[in-house]
């Protein structure tokens, strides 16, 4: 099991809100020391361009940034070859979308469930409305569960392509992966899996779950803003096309329009790619594995159940995925607005999400088109569980009207 | 002072109108009459849906309605901007609008002119609530312009 009072000292944000109590995680994550140092570094220490200078520091931020590929490799069970970086996971989804365009025609179906979120979603709408796709959805049970029996019903021949999230993001339902792979590959179908409310929990194994493409973000996993990664099969990933031309990507071009593109995963990473966001990736990345994924999986499943117990036994609050084991919890207080009740949580020092988290369309499966969102990580103590708890008995009407008297 | 002012300065009261305009509230539900203009609010940021109707007239807001999804301050701002502004001359009714934003933005404001909506005068501290705060009344706004183009 971790320490967790030795963890929560390398995050200067919990050293600096003493009091704050952040279950905000699934919308991003605070970040340790050596995470900001390794970024603040490359400012301070060792700023420069990559892949094209000749001098000493340049040499450094090359071997730094090839290091972090081999880093986030690892993290996920693959090879540094199979990871390109991109901006964020919506980026990643895209280029992924984008690079399947070419191995689908006209009247192919793609799948898809409706807890995704909106980047798990839109991109693929797009592609299907532009080269006349059929959009089908995966059947799931009342908290969003994928059924390994329910996919095989949804699969036929016509399907091309498969886009689920490993672990969705409101409610934290973890997908049967590794399955729905398999019988997606037995119909010659593509599976493109969202990993980004999985890798910063739970040791992932790109290999073992068979996926051909999967994406996450790294401000999420402890890493800095603005990196996104995109993993996927070696063979694939030369198939696919880039979403962005230019520097960097290139090995050669003609005055005849004629050119040559570097192999992938170099080939998707177009212009000067940030640099300190991507070495501060490989150092979170680095983090998390020191720490354990295991270990950080076993913790935050015994600190959820904590505090789902307690906050169960709570008249007024009303929990929508009471039997998942991990992932957020969410509620709504009983007769009360979402946003409302997160408002009078604030008012208490306590971060959550509220609304409908970007699954627009979970609605129709839950039967309710708004909640509140708890989303813990491994820096979460019981402690704040307690006081979490203490506060959302206090969630009322008046309380809430209260905060703004 | 007269009374009912000084029961406008006692946050408590403030506070069970605006419980009250959220739980009861006024000229709720929207008719079907083509005379009525009509304006769609959806917030981008959070969940507030909702579809205020009006049936301006002869330099007159005859009458206002609403309808839809939406959190305590977006309901009970707009359900009070509804009582205050029926039966207001255009003028009088876009007086009142801008001294109810002048209130939002925190800025000077006469508060005798919006009655029980200086509820929401300290909306302004909470900037990511000041969107629900004003959802209806810019609806309203909206709909006040588009009669006098029209007009």
């Amino acid at each position: 099991m971790i320490d967790v009072s030795r963890i929560r000292n390398d995050f200067p944000m919990i050293r600096n809100n003493p009091d704050l109590i952040y279950f905000d995680n699934g919308a991003t994550s605070f970040k340790p020391q050596c995470v900001i140092d390794a970024v603040m570094d490359f400012y301070t220490v060792h700023t420069s361009n990559v892949h094209r200078g000749d001098y000493a520091i340049a040499a450094q931020n090359d071997r730094l940034y090839d290091e972090a590929r081999k880093s986030v490799a690892k993290l996920i069970g693959a090879e540094a070859k199979e990871i390109v970086f991109t901006h964020n996971i919506t980026a990643s989804i895209n280029q992924a979308v984008y690079g399947l365009r070419n191995l689908v025609k006209a009247g192919d179906t793609i799948l898809v469930s409706e807890a995704e979120h909106a980047s798990n979603l839109l991109p693929w709408f797009r592609l299907a409305k532009e080269k006349d796709l059929k959009i089908e959805y995966i059947p799931l049970d009342a908290e969003a569960n994928m059924t390994v029996e329910g996919f095989r019903s949804a699969m036929h021949e016509g399907v091309k392509i498969v886009a689920a999230a490993q672990v969705t993001n409101v409610l934290g339902s973890v997908q049967p992966v590794r399955e729905i792979t398999e019988i997606a590959h037995s119909y010659g179908a593509v599976v493109f899996c969202d990993g980004a409310q999985a890798v910063p929990h739970m040791k992932v194994d790109v290999k073992e779950l068979g996926v051909d493409l999967y994406g996450f973000s790294a401000h999420k996993m402890c890493g800095p803003s603005g990196v996104g990664v995109l993993y996927g099969r070696y063979d694939l990933l030369q198939q696919m096309d880039p979403v962005f031309m230019g520097g960097d990507m290139n090995a050669r071009f003609h005055k005849d329009t004629t050119v040559l593109l570097k192999e992938a995963p170099v080939k998707f990473e177009a212009g000067t790619p940030n640099i300190e966001g991507i070495i501060g990736t490989g150092r979170a990345a680095e983090y998390l594995m020191e720490i354990g994924l295991d270990n950080i999986h076993a913790y935050e499943k015994e600190l959820r159940a904590y505090f789902m117990e307690k906050l169960s036994q709570l008249d007024n609050i009303e929990i929508y995925n009471p039997d998942n084991v991990y992932g957020p919890i969410d509620f709504n207080a009983k007769g009360l607005f979402a946003q409302d009740a997160a408002g009078y949580l604030a008012s208490r020092n306590i971060a959550v999400r509220s609304g409908n988290h970007c699954a627009k369309i979970l609605h129709n499966v839950i039967g309710t088109d708004q909640t509140i969102r708890a989303s813990l990580y491994f820096y979460n103590t019981k402690e704040e569980c307690d006081r979490f708890v203490e506060a959302a008995k206090d969630i009322t009407l008046e309380n809430a009207v209260g905060i703004f008297f | 002072m007269s009374n009912v002012n000084s029961l406008l300065n006692d946050p408590a009261i403030l506070r069970e109108l605006i419980m009250d305009h959220y739980q009861y509230p006024h000229h709720h539900g929207l008719v079907e009459d083509e005379n009525y203009a009509s304006v769609h609010m959806a917030s981008d940021s959070c969940i507030d849906d909702i579809t205020v109707q009006s049936l301006i007239r002869d330099g007159k807001v005859e009458d206002i309605r609403f309808d839809g999804v939406a959190c305590t301050i977006s309901t009970a701002s707009t359900s009070m901007m509804t009582d205050l502004l029926r039966g207001k001359s255009v003028e009088e009714a876009q007086a009142i609008i801008d001294t109810y934003f002048a209130m939002i933005e925190a800025k000077e404001y006469d508060p005798d002119v919006l009655e029980e909506a200086v509820a929401f005068q300290n909306v302004y501290k909470q900037a990511n609530r000041i969107k629900c705060a004003t959802i209806g009344w810019k609806a309203m706004d909206q709909m006040i312009a588009e009669s006098e183009n029209k007009g």
